[in-house]
């Protein structure tokens, strides 16, 4: 690894001052992918600014029934708290089935949003990746594509983006804030991540010198009866091939509320809009549930070695809100 | 060069490092402690997994420089007045290991699993998430997946930790 400066910021307008000073700098939180990606020469910073000594690590209940969500945050206290266990399980769920408990523990809430792609190509800095360093091709299409996208991917890139709590997050309708030297502002989680287009080395709306500084999540009577289902080559740690973070309401038989979102599919956790629109009113039945996932995934377009996805995101689409129907809440 | 504090197994440290050095490069080059293993050195594998603050966390993707002021407990100090910590001893009895280059990062990995499970923690296979899981096998498995063991050992292995929750249960 290339040896950096290190600054070690004590709040967060001293962090977002140092990162608008210092011209290729990067914010480190838990490191778990920073580190790594450092170590691999896909990152290299001259200055780290060290995040993790921050005062943002609060999980507070707000006015009306919402949570707000302290950027730095590790993983695993969010999964374990009991507000989110009850009021959001879909989430604590997502962020459980990620990572391993270790990595769990020290990685945070705004670097998880942060967090890169896995692709190998991605990784390999022997390979042409216009993620990595943008014109210089793309060595996945046409390569071993088995674990790319499958929805909203590009001529430049059809990498996934690897997280499991920002598909929760997703379905949840939360709000990313981010603070810099010009103020602070509240982003969507939805029109945080961006798809690839002829741009793939820009993945989120976030400039360069922001911070995430907190997460939140709306109140939601729906997301009490959520759940999150993924599908991998392994039963534990190991990346999503296909995964689903969905909360039903039903009224007399009928879909009254439904959220959906997908990871592993595209290079931003999927929103199932098409779904929910299909679902939204149609009898709650399996019948109804294949429809939804068949009309999501209508655009799909497969690579050589990955068309098992579109089928695997549809029967994983109907399984999960079968579930919801027959056993409720995962709380 | 930074110069960094911290509490390693009990006793107080101050080093100069450079920023780019891991915690676990720290306590095998700087301070000797061996006992913790480099694995893969990409957080795939969890040999290098010691305790921060209670806290089991991967050494090989943390910058000492970010662990100022914390406390970090390795294998060689699980042990107590001369008697080895209740899981070496099981994983000695149920073969909870071959060729042991992973035991190290297994036996903190599960002190601190088994912290995690008694303030209530529930993991991916947990059943109904606000309801206390019983550490079934399963549970057993889920919650130390973060662990790789080459030589497959794993019957042995939740083998042992199972012998410990049985024995904390009866106490």
């Amino acid at each position: 690894m290339k040896t950096f400066s290190y600054v070690r910021a004590t709040d967060v307008a001293t962090a977002v001052g140092a990162i608008a000073s210092e011209p290729n700098a990067k914010f480190i939180g838990g490191g778990t992918n920073l580190v790594d990606l450092m170590r691999e020469r896909v990152e290299s910073p001259d200055t780290v600014v060290d995040i993790s000594a921050l005062p943002l690590t609060e999980v507070e209940e707000l006015p009306g029934g919402g949570v707000r969500v302290g950027a730095l945050t590790r993983n695993s206290h969010l999964a374990a708290h009991p507000l989110i266990r009850a009021r959001y399980p879909v989430l604590s769920q997502a962020i459980l089935t990620g990572a391993s408990a270790q990595l769990r523990n020290m990685a945070t809430v705004g670097g998880n949003l942060l967090q890169r792609t896995r692709c190998p190509y991605f990784y390999d800095d022997t390979a042409a990746c216009n993620k990595r360093e943008p014109g210089a091709g793309c060595d996945a299409i046409g390569g071993f594509t088995r674990g790319h996208a499958v929805l909203g991917a590009s001529e430049a890139c059809i990498a996934t983006h690897p997280s499991d709590m920002c598909v929760a997050l997703a379905a949840l309708d939360a709000t990313v804030e981010v603070r810099s030297v010009r103020g602070t502002r509240r982003v969507p989680v939805d029109g945080f991540h961006l798809l690839p287009g002829a741009t793939p080395h820009i993945e989120t709306v976030m400039a360069a010198d922001e911070l995430v500084t907190a997460v939140e999540l709306p109140a939601s009577p729906l997301a009490a009866n959520s759940r999150y289902r993924k599908v991998r080559d392994r039963a534990s740690y190991a990346f999503a091939l296909v995964s689903v973070a969905a909360a039903l309401e039903v009224t007399g038989g009928a879909v009254a509320g439904v959220r959906l979102a997908l990871g592993g599919v595209a290079a931003k956790p999927w929103r199932a809009r098409e779904a929910e629109r299909v679902l939204l009113g149609a009898p709650a039945t399996e019948e109804s549930f294949r429809r939804a996932a068949e009309a999501e995934l209508a655009p799909a377009a497969a690579q050589p070695h990955n068309a098992f996805k579109i089928e695997l995101a549809r029967r994983t689409i109907t399984a999960t809100l079968r579930r919801l129907l027959t056993d409720g809440s995962a709380a | 060069m930074i110069s960094v504090r911290m509490r390693v197994n009990g006793s107080e440290v101050s080093v100069a490092l450079e920023p780019q050095v891991s915690l676990l490069d720290l306590l095998r080059g700087r301070l000797g402690l061996t006992g913790t293993k480099r694995g893969c050195d990409q957080g795939a594998c969890g040999a290098c997994t010691v305790l921060a603050d209670g806290e089991r966390i991967n050494s090989c993707l943390a910058l000492a420089v970010q662990y100022e002021g914390r406390d970090i407990t390795t294998i060689e100090g699980l042990a107590r007045d001369g008697e080895a910590h209740p899981l070496q001893t099981a994983f000695v009895r149920n073969d909870g290991l071959q060729c042991g280059y992973c035991t190290s990062g297994q036996i903190c990995s599960a002190v601190g699993m088994l912290a995690e499970h008694g303030a209530g923690a529930p993991s991916a296979v947990t059943e109904h998430l606000c309801s206390a899981a019983a550490l079934t096998d399963a549970e057993i498995r889920e919650r130390m997946s973060g662990n790789l063991c080459r030589c497959g050992a794993y019957n042995g292995i939740v083998g042992a930790i199972q012998e410990v929750v049985g024995k904390e249960a009866v106490r």
